[in-house]
């Protein structure tokens, strides 16, 4: 088994082939496409590949180290061009085939007319432990 | 209690009542509820023979589960047809319970949770820490291996290759959490091999133990990856590796080879010399080619293929790097190391950034990234070493 992260964007990724903003779609929209990640998830448990899940704010801000003595810099002028991560998935799935797929699977979610958003998500392997048998 | 006996004892239990006729679910839930009622009398009650009295007790609770059943017929006329409760036979049944538990209908993974939790008679949470899933998401991995088992009978002998590739994927995990997989795959493997004469068990017992030999060297205090040829000699086990070659020797002589003994020769090899600058490459040369002829596995030909580089020079490994796939993991890492043995340093230490690229764990890429970064410093005219 190895684990794998699904990052879905705020911003960042290529734009959805359903692209709708939110909060242009109706309550019921919005209910259908939350239901159907909990039942995404919730399969995803029983079938023993589920590891862990988050959302985020959008609201994020970059910091950096300022200097001696000196307050941290935080980010301003380049937050309209940053990536912003929405949430992730963490599963733990025997292939990588069975990665893509749960994440085409993940990207179906209903938008918009209650059509599948098409959203672009991001696949990142995770780095695993060193095997005990290397040569 | 003695918990390391009622680790022993589980998986024996467990397997009485399977050859009973009970079905492996109903088994392991009969044998939880007996260590439950063990845990509550013993301490004023010790029993005589604690195996005789988790057998008779777990029979018992099999019994009163199976009654209150809605299969309850089905499993009476079991019932009837097998032995009265008492102590087990002295025949092997955990064996069985090997084979079962690595049933090919089973995924790899399930088959590793399966043994681990059965086999091992590790809980759940330990389980699931050892591979950083949730505990939830480990129950329902071991709970549906269960159900994909518990229609199996066992009339035939299961298949020993799939018992050892389960116990290998095991041994490779390392370990994390408060199990460490490495010595609970040797623990089950030399529990295995006491039992079968199978000369690839000893082959794969051979391989682990030489491998764990060997550990205490393998990284350094900071947890750097430290190369074979780096390593502190001092640090490695000269019991493990004394008793792995024993094994190994006497596989080999019953003259049925295959790949577990194949690579545990290569692994004796390397424990044997007492200087990298001893090792015997040309022998393991020969080692890798039984194992490329045994397997055509791609990753043996690309060990193969640095060997030779050892064996013959750094030019005779490149060419026959080149007759293999450049996707094959680890390859950039072996052709970095190539060329900068053949003095090319440019070429290594693009390459090491490379193969870094795509490591696939943390010790490795902070290694390769080193090893560019080291190139790079000298090509710049640099002291780093």
């Amino acid at each position: 088994m190895a684990k794998y992260l699904l990052l879905k964007h705020y911003r960042g990724a290529p734009a959805p082939a359903n692209d709708v903003p939110m909060d242009q779609w109706t309550p019921e929209e919005i209910s259908a496409h939350v239901k159907y990640m909990e039942d995404f998830a919730r399969r995803l448990e029983e079938t023993g590949e589920f590891v862990d899940t988050q959302a985020l704010s959008p609201e994020g801000t970059f910091v950096r180290y300022g200097g001696e003595g000196r307050p941290p810099v935080t980010d301003g002028p380049f937050a309209e061009t940053k990536d912003l991560i929405a949430g992730w998935m963490v599963i733990d799935v025997e292939t990588y085939e069975r990665a893509l797929e749960l994440a085409a699977e993940l990207s179906a979610a209903p938008g918009a007319g209650g059509r599948p958003i098409h959203e672009w998500l991001e696949v990142r392997p995770f780095l695993t432990p060193p095997p005990t048998i290397t040569e | 209690m003695d918990e390391a006996l009622l680790r022993t004892l589980t998986p024996t239990v467990i397997g009485v009542l399977v050859r009973r006729g009970a079905d492996f679910a109903a088994a392991e839930d009969a044998v939880q509820e007996a260590l439950v009622e063990a845990l509550r009398v013993w301490a004023d009650d010790p029993p005589r023979d604690a195996k005789g009295w988790l057998v008779t007790v777990a029979w018992h609770k099999f019994l009163d589960a199976a009654r209150a059943d809605s299969s309850r017929r089905r499993r009476e006329e079991l019932v009837e047809g097998e032995p009265a409760p008492g102590p087990g036979e002295a025949v092997d049944d955990t064996l069985q319970l090997y084979f079962l538990c690595a049933h090919p209908s089973l995924t790899p993974a399930s088959a590793v949770a399966l043994t681990l939790r059965a086999v091992g008679g590790l809980t759940t949470r330990q389980i699931a820490q050892a591979y950083l899933v949730p505990e939830a998401t480990m129950a329902q991995r071991i709970s549906r291996a269960k159900r994909t088992v518990s229609s199996v009978r066992f009339n035939q002998p299961g298949d020993v290759a799939t018992v050892l590739r389960v116990l290998y994927l095991v041994f490779n995990e390392g370990y994390s959490g408060d199990v460490d997989l490495a010595a609970e795959a040797i623990r089950l493997t030399r529990r295995l091999a006491a039992k079968t004469e199978h000369e690839e068990v000893a082959g794969l017992l051979a391989l682990m133990l030489l491998h764990h030999a060997r550990r205490p060297a393998r990284t350094g205090p900071d947890g750097r990856l430290v190369p074979l040829a780096e390593q502190d000699r001092s640090l490695w086990d000269t019991c493990l590796i004394a008793e792995g070659v024993a094994i190994l020797q006497a596989a080999l002589a019953r003259d049925r080879l295959g790949e577990f003994q194949a690579q545990a020769a290569i692994a004796a090899l390397h424990a044997d010399a007492r200087t990298a600058e001893e090792t015997d490459w040309v022998q393991i040369v020969e080692w890798y080619d039984e194992l490329v002829r045994l397997t055509g596995n791609p990753v043996a030909r690309l060990n193969r293929a640095v060997a030779v580089g050892e064996a013959d020079g750094p030019r005779a490994g490149l060419a026959a790097l080149a007759d293999l796939d450049p996707s094959l993991p680890r390859y950039a890492a072996a052709t970095a190391y190539l060329h900068e043995r053949d003095g090319d340093l440019a070429t290594a230490a693009r390459l090491y950034a490379e193969a870094a690229r795509s490591a696939p764990n943390i010790p490795e890429l902070d290694h390769l990234t080193r090893q560019a970064a080291r190139l790079n410093a000298q090509l710049r005219g640099g002291t780093a070493t």
